[in-house]
């Protein structure tokens, strides 16, 4: 290794404005120097953003073009889109980042950093535990699923422990189909390790030797570095017959979706890694019970899974001291669509959606007003200006009829039509639906219909979208057509004044 | 990082057994031979199915239904360019549903170039996003979409 370091990030985001460019700008420019590729800070309007390290600290520009390469290298600090210290940047350094902490600072598929890093030794503690004892750390901890749903992880995790089987799994939820999310997508490519790591620790915990990560299709860099890094941690030792000469066996493979949101449903999920159309099963039986083929199995989403190394390496106590009533733990919030400065947003539970929008997201790229954000994917809540100060808590978003799913925040300026949004919401509804059952399969293809009459201006059909909201919400058999109503009823409760005839509707 | 455009081989059964054996052994083998199969000849032919349902000791009916659910498989050749553009709402918050309008239109000529709906690429905070080609790109409008299918 000689000359200076710069690192600029490979991961899909900064790739898709020009980050391969800036990269072989840097290998072009012929300076002595040596270029790692990193995962992405997150900083993602600022995306490609480049760093040197200039006297131990890592310098950041951004965002650059191929074009401001030769530059930035001559002139350094002095030249014009030179951002200071990456680490004192405000939107990063009032962060808690306890599972993003390695993303964008170190090479992804080097074992040896994230070893250097402080990877590994949450799976180096959980091998002189016993198996009861890790699922009690993760259980202390208060971690909750993080992938919507909100379940207690140590749970779930006791119930696969104390099932009877030949064979148990460990299945990762990677399935990241909402609208506004990606905090997955980063991990994978910035720190696959983590999640390696934590799948390993749950397959220690409940006694399974295999592990799937199903991900979707529409992540094909992730795929690439997932199955690397996969690779390297087998050849590393991390993986295989003999976990860390521990004796123990884990391995994993990853898999590939095929463009269903429904599979991000974890019953529909599993009939498609059986290889079936990915229909939701009746629960019960729980998948920790009869799950994968059958067998007990834990699944989880990739964050869920990615925080547990820290919980083991820090203790239930250290993870557990951030967060706020049930809420427990670091958040990776996800700010995205109109909004000037996107990105992730790693804090402890319990900041308000005010300061997500407002004082990190610096309000709509556009300049217009902030009309709504929608949170928590698309059978997420609409929320108006009014409701922003609520804080970012499972039961507290409950309480005003939202909910934090998997911490997508989508900001929308006043040009948006609630309208036409909550048609929306029926509409992807249908195009995703499983079709098993009627209440979501023909529902949902009748509130397009609906919805379309009040757009036109019969105002008497919001009576119907209404009807519709409560069978679908009480008959379907999973969120898909379950939570649908979210974004229908909170944009016609939120925003009357888009839905023409809705002030009689109300009065009704 | 540029990927190949999605090519279409001529379907060749034989190959398509191969590739099916190849995988058989994997726990639920069907997807991944859904995809090496899209992958080899750019789409699943209809004469792909009997193939694998027969490797896989499956029902046609099985392979059939399973191939239909997906959004992914193709039943047919794309054309030589596939430009997949995001219509979910935080690509919809600046601007692509009229994105995904645009390029469809400026397509529907030509025969040259796919034009598909895809519901999240991952890319929320650069809206709007597409993967053209199977690369990834955001803070797209029609022009400069249309200057990246054509290479420039």
């Amino acid at each position: 290794m000689s000359g200076r370091r710069i690192f600029v990030p490979r991961d899909a985001a900064a790739l898709s404005v020009g980050a391969e460019a800036v990269a072989k700008a840097v290998l072009d420019s012929g300076a002595d120097l040596t270029l790692t590729r990193t995962g992405t800070r997150g900083l993602l309007w600022l995306e490609p953003l480049l760093e040197i390290e200039i006297d131990g600290r890592r310098i950041g520009f951004g965002p650059v073009r191929a074009a401001d390469v030769p530059d930035i290298l001559a002139q350094g600090a002095a030249h014009p889109l030179c951002l200071g210290p990456v680490e004192d940047i405000p939107y990063l350094k009032s962060q808690q980042r306890l599972t993003f902490a390695r993303c964008g600072v170190t090479d992804p598929l080097s074992l040896g950093d994230y070893t250097a890093q402080g990877g590994l030794k949450g799976l180096t503690r959980a091998l002189t535990l016993t198996p009861a004892a890790i699922v009690e750390e993760v259980t202390q901890s208060g971690l909750r699923g993080r992938g919507g749903a909100g379940f207690p992880t140590g749970i779930k995790w006791n119930t696969v422990l104390h099932a009877e089987a030949s064979q148990k799994y460990i299945v990762c939820n990677a399935d990241e189909g909402d609208s506004g999310t990606f905090a997955d997508r980063i991990l994978m490519e910035g720190d696959p390790f983590l999640l390696i790591e934590g799948m390993a620790i749950a397959g220690l915990a409940v006694g399974a030797t295999k592990g799937y990560i199903y991900l979707r299709s529409e992540y094909p860099h992730a795929f690439r570095t997932l199955t690397q890094a996969i690779e390297i941690a087998r050849a590393g030792g991390v993986l295989g017959a003999d976990v860390m000469g521990s004796g123990t066996a884990f391995d994993m493979e990853v898999r590939l979706g095929a463009g269903a949101y429904i599979c991000g449903e974890e019953t529909s999920l599993l009939e498609s890694l059986e290889g079936r159309r990915g229909q939701v099963r009746f629960k019960p039986p729980l998948p920790a019970i009869e799950g994968l083929f059958g067998k007990p199995t834990v699944i989880n989403n990739v964050l869920s899974l990615a925080a547990v190394p820290t919980v083991l390496a820090e203790g239930a106590e250290y993870y557990r001291n951030f967060g706020t009533g049930r809420s427990r733990g670091t958040m990776p919030i996800q700010l995205g669509g109109n909004v000037k400065r996107g990105g992730l947003i790693e804090r402890a539970f319990g900041l308000s959606l005010r300061e997500i929008v407002e004082d990190y997201g610096g309000g709509t790229l556009t300049g217009r007003p902030v009309h709504a954000a929608q949170v928590g994917g698309p059978l997420g809540a609409y929320w108006p200006s009014s409701l922003f100060d609520t804080p970012l808590d499972y039961e507290a978003f409950a309480a005003k009829g939202g909910m934090v799913g998997h911490g997508g925040v989508v900001v929308f300026d006043d040009t948006v039509d609630m309208a036409q949004q909550a048609r929306f919401a029926f509409e992807f509804c249908a195009i995703e639906s499983c079709g098993k059952c009627t209440p979501c399969r023909i529902g949902s293809t009748r509130g397009v219909e609906t919805m379309d009459r009040v757009i036109a201006g019969d105002g008497a059909a919001l009576g119907l979208v209404r009807d519709l909201c409560t069978v679908m919400q009480d008959g379907s058999l999973c969120a898909l057509g379950g939570l649908t109503h979210m974004p229908v009823l909170s944009a016609l409760d939120n925003f009357p004044e888009d839905f023409p005839g809705a002030a009689r509707d109300a009065a009704e | 990082m540029k990927h190949p455009a999605p090519h279409s081989d001529a379907f060749d059964a034989d190959a398509c057994r191969g590739i099916a054996q190849g995988l058989a052994h994997l726990e639920g083998a069907l997807l991944p031979i859904l995809h090496a199969v899209q992958d080899r000849f750019g789409y699943v032919d209809d004469a792909a199915l009997p193939v694998i349902a027969e490797v896989l000791n499956l029902s046609r009916a099985e392979v059939h239904g399973v191939v239909t659910f997906y959004h992914d498989f193709r039943r047919e050749p794309a054309h030589r360019h596939v430009v997949k553009v995001c219509r979910a709402e935080a690509c919809q918050a600046l601007g692509g549903e009229r994105l995904y309008d645009e390029v469809r239109r400026a397509c529907e000529h030509g025969g040259d170039v796919t034009v598909e709906a895809v519901y999240c690429l991952g890319n929320c905070a650069l809206s709007p996003a597409a993967l053209i080609d199977g690369d990834l790109h955001g803070r797209l409008d029609a022009a400069r979409t249309l200057d990246l299918v054509a290479g420039k």
